[in-house]
């Protein structure tokens, strides 16, 4: 009989949507954790990149005699190295931003390895530098854009015979010269790093031909493969292992050529190598997220309905180019009549890596601020605006969840207490406060994974899954599903998870672990008691069909005399352990266990000191739907690690680029600003689990809740000066030039 | 055509601060040496002492680490994180910066909170270090309890140093108000996001 997929309903789960401790937390908490950077193998080389000091230029030699007599440097790697064509031209390495690794030192210690770097000599050849990503008219001038495409769609469609761009110019026109209030508006939000704690990296080691790697990534069954291409050896020689992952957000699912030198020196030398990012590496290199800058036209009708979009906006994505999707402008409101083009530019700054939420905190960060200057200036009340513009929404959740949401948010906030039209709210001296709001959405789809579960006949249980745990609590949440699905206690559950050895299972971006680890386990969870039942229901003499495993018995459901305990069941298993591989496809239609879509709301509460201009959080509501949560203490955790990265990139982070060298100016932690404990103000989490969201099954949470945050801080900015500050984030410097350019 | 030609500027040196900078402070002319004050080297320190306070090359040198004696093999430049690490196998502190500006490296040093990455070991012989991994064990001590209750850690990797700092902090202040724990704990840095947890966990092993 094929097995029905389905969870338990809310009233009766015992595990699902409790509040477990992290399994995996006391060995965080007391340094037991081992990450890729803490693996220190006998014989290690510890080994050390060379970056290039020049945002652009050409290499015309690299000397690394110096270096390799260094003491304690045993192996120099260059990876950009000049050399002589086969028609006798020198062939000189271009590099296109600053950071770029040339060589590789390898040595017996870290600081051997540090001055065999600085011991290589290079001959560079500087060439033009281009970093300013704002000013889009330079960037054209500079011939560094290109089109990153764009829409129009309007009510009234243009005549046979009429010129479909000139028809949509006089539209745009006509529906903004009728519009009751017009908005035109500039916003902007920087470029920022994921800048992980723990540097991109590995520690590579070979026994034979087969190669092994503790890989920081967030992508343990993919990368496996990548070493394997590109070092020529079987797939199945290569051995990817991540126990734990010091960060990630989305930049790390690559082998990237730093993992892949690693693995060649390791090959060279005979000795297991640990190449790690340096700081300033992992900053310059590590990842970046495009900026984004857009101007707006909007109308809006009486009521505060917008009526009419008309924008274009650009950034950068670095040296290749990339933009801001057109396709999330405005973000989740969509009047029914707009025109939105997107131009990418091409800066000398290291290529921009997926961002948790990749698009979607930059598209509302630089169009819900417009949405909230239409309430400014008709002096209407900015919940009021956000709810009305629900009439007009393109997203993965509906606008009956987000005026839900809304409510709820508004409670928390006391919004209504609190409002004051924007920039009229009473000063306690120089200080003044105010209130924001911003709505997101996310699809949080569940990802591929597949499960191999033993239960063993000493009723022991142990899953094996090539997932990671990015910081989530994925062995936790797999644990905690096994252990519904047996009626046993989490503890019980041994999970196993980031090994390339383990079945297949997504890389964790997207939002889609949770859901894909779910899957997969209630998936082999339920198998395995199917067949455990049969096994259970012959001994006791009842009708498998009405076996449940509960409060660590197994039996009828009905009648408690006919149950036994959870050991007892498996040890009519025999000798042998009972083995069941399940497998969940993204994607896969109808499947009860999973769902997508999600929709939130959050409000921010500022106060600005209008003197000095610093911003400070007071308070700050998430209202979050994710369908069906496992862990109510995690997903928590989930929300405010995202509501604090947002706040991050709303008030305090930015890559600040030389214009002159395209050097990465605060690279260091010293310089690159991040809020502190101190800085968070009080935050408030809802996670809104309705039956009828309940019901749609597990959907990814990391995301959502990151999108919001720059919008809504800078609207409460806004709110309570009753000046736009444009560009996020919003440093002391640019609130008092905003104020500034106000009074002028 | 511009050529520029020179050290590649590679930024830092691996004890994390301008190692050149420190020499001429010492007035020492060797690449690897540095003044040692007396008896803080506690062992074998034979091609180092030239009777002028200056040690040289590699010596050996006893840590006092969670109330036990380790010898480790130190140049003057190797920092306390990097042997604690790379040779001690301690690898709660975490080398997140060369600088203490990021508080992951942080353990105490006769009880007082300071950064293993930018300390080196000479400056650490003959003084008592706690790490992380002293608060862990069959024992946990109440601050990483709080941690793991509160939820307080997420990737983990800032967490041995959030859990130190917190246990310094508290061994001074055990009735912080919640003003003092915000600004008392402004040396740490955490990406994921667990600030709010983490003024949980404070507030659970403070009480009330």
């Amino acid at each position: 009989m094929a097995v029905e997929y389905s969870w338990p309903k809310k009233a009766d789960a015992k595990v699902l949507g409790t509040e477990h401790d992290r399994l995996d937390g006391a060995a965080k908490a007391t340094g037991a954790a081992k990450y890729t950077y803490d693996h220190t193998p006998a014989k290690l080389l510890f080994a050390r990149g060379l970056g290039c000091p020049h945002g652009h230029c050409r290499i015309l030699d690299i000397d690394v005699t110096a270096a390799e007599k260094a003491p304690g440097v045993v192996h120099v790697h260059v990876l950009q190295k000049p050399r002589v064509g086969d028609d006798g031209k020198p062939i000189q390495p271009e590099i296109e931003w600053e950071g770029e690794l040339l060589a590789i030192v390898a040595a017996e210690t870290e600081a051997a390895a540090a001055e065999g770097v600085a011991k290589i000599k290079v001959d560079f050849e500087p060439l033009d530098v281009f970093v300013d990503d704002e000013d889009l008219e330079a960037a054209e001038k500079a011939k560094r854009t290109s089109k990153g495409g764009g829409k129009v769609q309007l009510e009234k469609e243009p005549g046979d015979d009429e010129d479909e761009d000139e028809f949509a110019e006089k539209e745009v026109n006509r529906l903004l010269g009728e519009a009751k209030h017009v908005v035109e508006g500039y916003y902007g939000i920087r470029p920022i790093t994921h800048c992980c704690l723990e540097p991109h990296g590995s520690v590579c080691a070979w026994d034979g031909d087969k190669l092994d790697v503790h890989l920081s990534t967030q992508n343990v069954s993919g990368t496996d493969e990548q070493f394997a291409n590109a070092l020529k050896v079987a797939a199945g020689d290569v051995h990817v292992q991540c126990q734990y992952i010091g960060g990630g957000f989305g930049s790390k699912f690559a082998a990237d050529y730093w993992g892949i030198a690693c693995a060649e020196i390791a090959k060279a030398t005979g000795r297991p190598v640990r190449l790690m990012l340096t700081r300033d590496q992992e900053l310059k290199l590590g990842g970046n997220r495009p900026s984004g800058y857009l101007k707006v036209k909007l109308g809006a009708d009486e009521n505060g309905v917008v009526t009419v979009w008309d924008s274009q906006h650009w950034g950068t994505g670095g040296a290749r180019g990339g933009v801001v999707g057109h396709g999330v402008i405005p973000y989740v409101y969509r009047p029914k009549n707009y025109r939105r083009v997107a131009t990418a530019i091409k800066t000398n700054c290291a290529p921009s890596r997926a961002w948790r939420a990749p698009d979607h905190p930059q598209a509302c960060a630089i169009s819900q601020t417009a949405y909230d200057d239409l309430a400014r200036v008709m002096g209407a009340d900015s919940l009021d605006i956000f709810r009305k513009n629900l009439a007009n929404i393109e997203s993965n959740q509906k606008a009956e969840v987000y005026a839900a949401e809304m409510d709820i948010a508004a409670k928390l906030m006391d919004w209504k207490a609190k409002w004051h039209p924007h920039g009229k709210g009473p000063a306690k001296g120089s200080v003044v406060e105010g209130l924001g709001m911003a709505i997101h959405t996310w699809q949080g789809v569940a990802g591929n994974s597949n499960c191999m579960l033993r239960v063993h006949p000493d009723g022991s249980v142990e899953s094996f899954c090539g997932t990671q745990d990015l910081g989530t609590g994925t062995r936790t949440v797999c644990a905690m599903v096994l252990a519904e699905t047996f009626g046993i206690p989490v503890e019980s559950v041994k999970v196993n998870i980031g090994s390339s050895k383990y079945p297949e299972s997504g890389p964790s971006g997207g939002s889609t672990t949770v859901g894909g680890v779910s899957e997969s386990h209630r998936r082999a969870g339920q198998e395995a008691l199917a067949k455990l039942a049969e096994i259970v229901a012959k001994k006791l003499e009842i009708d498998a069909a009405t076996v449940v495993a509960r409060n660590g018995r197994v039996g009828s459901k009905d009648d408690d005399a006919k149950t036994m305990s959870w050991k007892e069941a498996c040890s009519l298993l025999g000798h042998k352990a009972l083995e069941v591989t399940a497998s969940f496809r993204r994607g896969a239609e109808g499947t009860p266990l999973s769902g997508a879509g999600v929709g939130g709301v959050q409000m921010a509460h500022v106060a600005v000191d209008r003197e000095t201009g610093v911003v400070r959080m007071k308070k700050f509501v998430a209202v979050q739907d994710m369908g069906l949560i496992i862990n109510r203490k995690l997903a928590e955790s989930q929300v405010h690690g995202a509501m604090i990265m947002g706040i991050a990139y709303a008030l305090f982070e930015e890559r600040i680029t030389d214009p002159e060298t395209g050097q990465f100016l605060n690279a260091e932690l010293a310089d690159y600003k991040l809020p502190r404990l101190g800085d968070i103000g009080e935050l408030v989490v809802e996670l809104y689990e309705p039956e009828s969201e309940r019901a749609r099954g597990v959907i990814g949470l990391g995301e959502p809740p990151v999108i919001g945050p720059g919008a809504a801080i800078s609207n409460a900015v806004c709110n309570a000066l009753g000046v736009r500050v444009p560009v996020l984030p919003l440093t002391p410097k640019r609130v008092l030039d905003a104020l500034a350019k106000a009074k002028a | 055509m511009k050529r520029i030609t020179g050290d590649a500027p590679s930024g830092r040196v691996a004890s994390g601060f301008s190692r050149r900078e420190f020499l001429r402070g010492s007035g020492a002319a060797a690449a690897a040496t540095a003044l040692v004050g007396a008896g803080e080297v506690a062992a074998g320190a034979q091609d180092a002492d030239k009777g002028d306070g200056v040690a040289r090359g590699k010596i050996t040198v006893v840590l006092d680490v969670n109330g036990a004696k380790h010898e480790v093999q130190a140049e003057p430049r190797t920092t306390l994180l990097d042997a604690l690490r790379n040779q001690l196998h301690l690898t709660g502190a975490k080398p997140v910066s060369t600088d203490p500006s990021s508080g992951a490296a942080t353990v105490l040093v006769d009880g007082k909170p300071a950064c293993a990455a930018s300390m080196l070991v000479l400056q650490a012989a003959g003084k008592k270090i706690q790490t992380v991994e002293s608060l862990g064990g069959t024992k946990l001590d109440p601050v990483p309890a709080a941690f793991v209750s509160a939820d307080a850690e997420q990737c983990g990797f800032c967490t041995p140093g959030f859990v130190v700092a917190v246990r310094a902090f508290l061994n001074e202040h055990p009735k912080a108000t919640d003003d003092e724990i915000r600004s008392g704990l402004n040396g740490n840095i955490c990406r994921c996001g667990t600030y709010a947890n983490i003024i949980r966990a404070i507030a659970i092993v403070r009480g009330g």
